[in-house]
């Protein structure tokens, strides 16, 4: 079983996602991914396609309305992985 | 003709529409072409004197084709109250295509995940010479009855 997520395993995951204005320096638990990281729709999904195979769970459509930050996601992860 | 519903659902219309017909279309893929009228306007501009259908509209052929008409066929009916938009592209091209010149696109599925659709997409002329290839991703956007 893969080890449980942390905050800079998923740093990693949405780095390349980041627009040119926002280092990563900026990202904390709390950053919202849209509206704080302008993280667009489309890599939204590139990172919750990411988080799926690092961590090997499947992500449903709620899922992904629930993960808006950094935080969350992590809840989420932790959730998804305790129940495989 | 099977697919005629599908170009009819089409949000584009002229001179901003680069699909004539779709001749395959399955949950991998679609295959569809199109042909370039020598009266397009954008012929005029480029280039000035040496007509040459620009890369962009060659990539719009393939999106249109390759990401709009198939989502449509992958998402039935479900799809009508969104529009797909563009959300990246990733294109080389290899052969020019002139004035009156047909093509055919086709376009493999990488994924179609929350509202993302991937392919990758192929352009071939009328010798089955390679024009262009990539990767497009579209994203399913609500549109509002406004």
């Amino acid at each position: 079983m893969e080890k449980s997520p942390n905050y800079d395993d998923l740093l990693q995951i949405i780095q390349p996602y980041l627009p040119e204005d926002v280092a990563s320096d900026q990202v904390g638990p709390k950053s919202h991914f849209v509206e704080e990281l302008n993280i667009n729709s489309a890599h939204l999904v590139d990172i919750v396609l990411d988080v799926e195979d690092k961590y090997d769970i499947i992500l449903e459509n709620e899922d992904m309305d629930q993960m808006q930050t950094v935080e969350k996601a992590i809840d989420l992860i932790q959730k998804k992985l305790a129940a495989k | 003709m099977k697919f005629r519903s599908i170009i009819e659902k089409l949000p584009y219309g002229e001179p901003f529409l680069f699909v004539d017909e779709i001749h395959e279309a399955s949950q991998e893929g679609m295959r569809g072409s199109y042909t370039f009228r020598e009266d397009l306007d954008f012929y005029r501009g480029h280039f000035k004197e040496v007509p040459i259908t620009p890369g962009v509209i060659l990539t719009e052929c393939c999106a249109q084709i390759g990401l709009v008409c198939f989502a449509l066929f992958l998402m039935k009916d479900s799809i009508s109250r969104s529009i797909m938009v563009l959300s990246s592209s990733e294109m080389e091209f290899y052969h020019a295509v002139l004035p009156g010149e047909g093509v055919e696109v086709i376009s493999r599925k990488l994924y179609f995940r929350f509202g993302k659709l991937k392919c990758e997409v192929k352009m071939y002329n009328a010798d089955k010479l390679l024009v262009c290839k990539g990767q497009l991703s579209g994203m399913l956007k609500p549109v509002s009855d406004g």
